[in-house]
């Protein structure tokens, strides 16, 4: 090369430079709008958190504006969809990975659980509110709400459970099966519990995709912000999922239609937090599932 | 010994039993999402079709005229399409560049503490509620857009100004909301490039930054593709972020004006709508699902010849 007299000096290649160029811009650039992000709602909601705004309900009388009555929401939808999802989604996992035989069957609930977890949120919604709302006359309700989240929440518990159970070495099941355990006796003694933190995974995600949601639950469970009512024997408790119940998410977007940025700020600073501790508790959980491996 | 029967076929009946019901039961869960697809499919078409029956299916998919709640009502939505097809186009243009750089970073360039530092910051941005990057939409980058327009369009007096509410800020709320799906997906593919590609590249003189062009990214291709159309599916289905920026105008989709997507049409109508208005806002929904079936076919195709590729 007429260019370099030593193989070793090294020949600067201007498209590489550019190259590397966009390479840290766009990496500058993602990582500002998340910093910028987290930042911002911090920033703009630490000023309106505090007990009282965690505590209380909004009151036109006492002219105060609190969050409480949609934690609650929240709890009982977090709540009631596992109750639903959970059990459906680990026994299909556990169809799939340990009964079914590969076949059209097979491929056709693969298929459809690929499709339920790219159905976009809003659909679910008009199905919830068609079907469960209207048809099976639930109306606005948060048990409309939970059965509409539970649908889409099924993929996931689906998914991390069957790649739990495929983790599940095969000795396990031959020796379980060798010294005359049954199926069913093996799969409740030794595959569940081995198959533990990738159920609980499965869980605290679909946890995260239920504090998120919001437009499955704003035709489905309404837009409630009211504390349940005790009642004599703790009956108005239960009677609770009934009724119209706004999440954290469907708040926010009520604020905001409203205008009440202060308050929308605050609740996105309570819904950044719980995110923040999804994650950090999937981290460890996987974490520790690592470590069982090795 | 006690007086029970040890005998090991003693019971053998109702272990039968107990085996048969779990073996029911089982099947009967992985059922479950087979019929929840098919009644999702069901009903959305039942409650969907009816208006395409009343309206006319022509006059509903190729109408420029929304005027839902007039003497005359007219419910043309080929306006509402256009945006969301523009938009979504739009967004992965912004989006995919940026998450696929992002990701290189990840994988290839960065140094290892920082790129522990910015991974699990991206995750978390995959998780922020989609409602909070509306509020930011809303108070950050629409004032911005609204200064950019009024500059832009000082001297044309024919325009309709926005206030910041317009196609633009939609597509960039979009574009950030499809980065993690963009750059985890895809930096997971950079990676399961095995290395000796990378190697036999390197040593055959290649600089870093051409392997990463000519070897690496073309050998993840299926992975990358994957990610794309998962931000189109993303992007498309979006509507609760967007709903408050896009300024829910019925107008063709240019940059600067105030525009309605299929998702925003939905949410912003259904609280009030009713009768013929209400079906056509199922309608809408059906359009929408149709778009997200096709995609959810493209995908199942990729999967399916990307592992085949692996096989080999």
């Amino acid at each position: 090369m007429p260019t370099s007299k030593s193989i070793y000096a090294k020949r600067s290649r201007r498209l590489d430079s550019f190259a590397y160029v966009m390479i840290y811009l766009c990496a500058s650039i993602s990582i500002l709008i998340l910093a910028g992000i987290v930042g911002y709602v911090f920033y703009k909601g630490i000023a309106v958190v505090n007990w009282r705004f965690l505590t209380s309900v909004p009151s036109a009388i006492k002219g105060t504006f609190g969050i409480a009555g949609n934690i609650v929401n929240t709890l009982y939808i977090i709540i009631i969809t596992l109750l639903i999802a959970v059990p459906f989604g680990i026994g299909g996992a556990i169809y799939l990975n340990e009964y079914a035989k590969p076949g059209r069957l097979v491929r056709l609930i693969e298929f459809t659980t690929e499709t339920l977890a790219g159905i976009p949120s809003i659909i679910f919604g008009l199905f919830g509110y068609v079907f469960f709302g209207n048809t099976l006359g639930l109306k606005f309700s948060i048990l409309t709400g939970s059965l509409t989240l539970a649908i889409m929440v099924l993929p996931l518990i689906t998914r991390n459970t069957q790649e739990a159970l495929k983790t599940v070495p095969g000795s396990y099941r031959s020796g379980a099966l060798g010294i005359g355990a049954t199926k069913w006796y093996m799969i409740r003694t030794i595959l569940i519990p081995s198959a533990m933190p990738g159920i609980i995974t499965g869980i605290i995600l679909s946890v995260g995709r239920i504090v998120g949601e919001s437009a499955a639950l704003l035709f489905t469970a309404g837009s409630g912000y009211l504390l349940p009512k005790l009642g004599e024997y703790g009956e108005g408790l239960i009677e609770k999922v009934t009724h119209e119940g706004g999440t954290l998410t469907i708040q926010l977007f009520l604020c905001m239609e409203k205008a009440q940025y202060e308050q929308a700020f605050g609740i996105a600073l309570v819904l950044l937090i719980i995110v923040f501790g999804i994650n950090m508790l999937t981290k460890y959980l996987a974490h520790k599932f690592d470590v069982n491996k090795q | 010994m006690s007086d029970k029967s040890f005998s090991i076929i003693g019971n053998y009946k109702t272990k039968n039993t107990v085996e048969k019901v779990a073996h029911v039961i089982f099947v009967t869960c992985g059922l479950i999402a087979v019929v929840a697809v098919f009644s999702i499919t069901l009903y959305m078409i039942i409650s969907g079709a009816p208006a395409i029956f009343k309206v006319g299916l022509k006059d509903i998919l190729f109408g420029t005229e929304w005027k839902p709640t007039a003497a005359h009502p007219s419910y043309g939505i080929l306006y509402v399409i256009l945006t969301s097809i523009i938009g979504t186009a739009m967004a992965i243009a912004i989006g995919v560049p940026i998450g696929l750089m992002t990701a290189v970073f990840l994988a290839e360039t960065a140094p290892k503490r920082i790129a522990n530092i910015v991974r699990p910051a991206v995750e978390l941005l995959a998780g922020i509620p989609s409602v909070v990057y509306g509020l930011l939409g809303i108070l950050i980058l629409s004032p911005l857009i609204y200064k950019i327009e009024l500059a832009l369009y000082k001297n044309s007096p024919g325009h309709q100004f926005t206030g910041g509410s317009n196609l633009i800020t939609a597509v960039l709320v979009l574009a950030i909301m499809i980065l993690p799906t963009v750059i985890n997906i895809s930096e997971s593919a950079l990676k399961s490039v095995p290395s000796h590609y990378k190697h036999a590249s390197l040593a055959l003189g290649a600089s870093h930054i051409q392997t990463i062009f000519k070897v690496i990214i073309p050998a993840a291709k299926s992975g990358i593709v994957t990610a794309i159309v998962l931000g189109v599916g993303r992007a498309i289905g979006e509507a609760m972020a967007i709903n408050m920026v896009a300024g829910n105008g019925v107008n063709l989709p240019f940059p600067f004006s105030s525009v309605r997507f299929l998702t925003t049409a939905v949410v912003s109508e259904m609280g009030y709508a009713s009768g013929t208005h209400k079906q056509v806002l199922f309608t809408i929904g059906l359009v929408l699902f149709v778009f997200i079936m096709l995609i959810n076919l493209v995908l199942n195709k990729i999967m399916k010849g990307g592992k085949k590729d692996a096989d080999i």
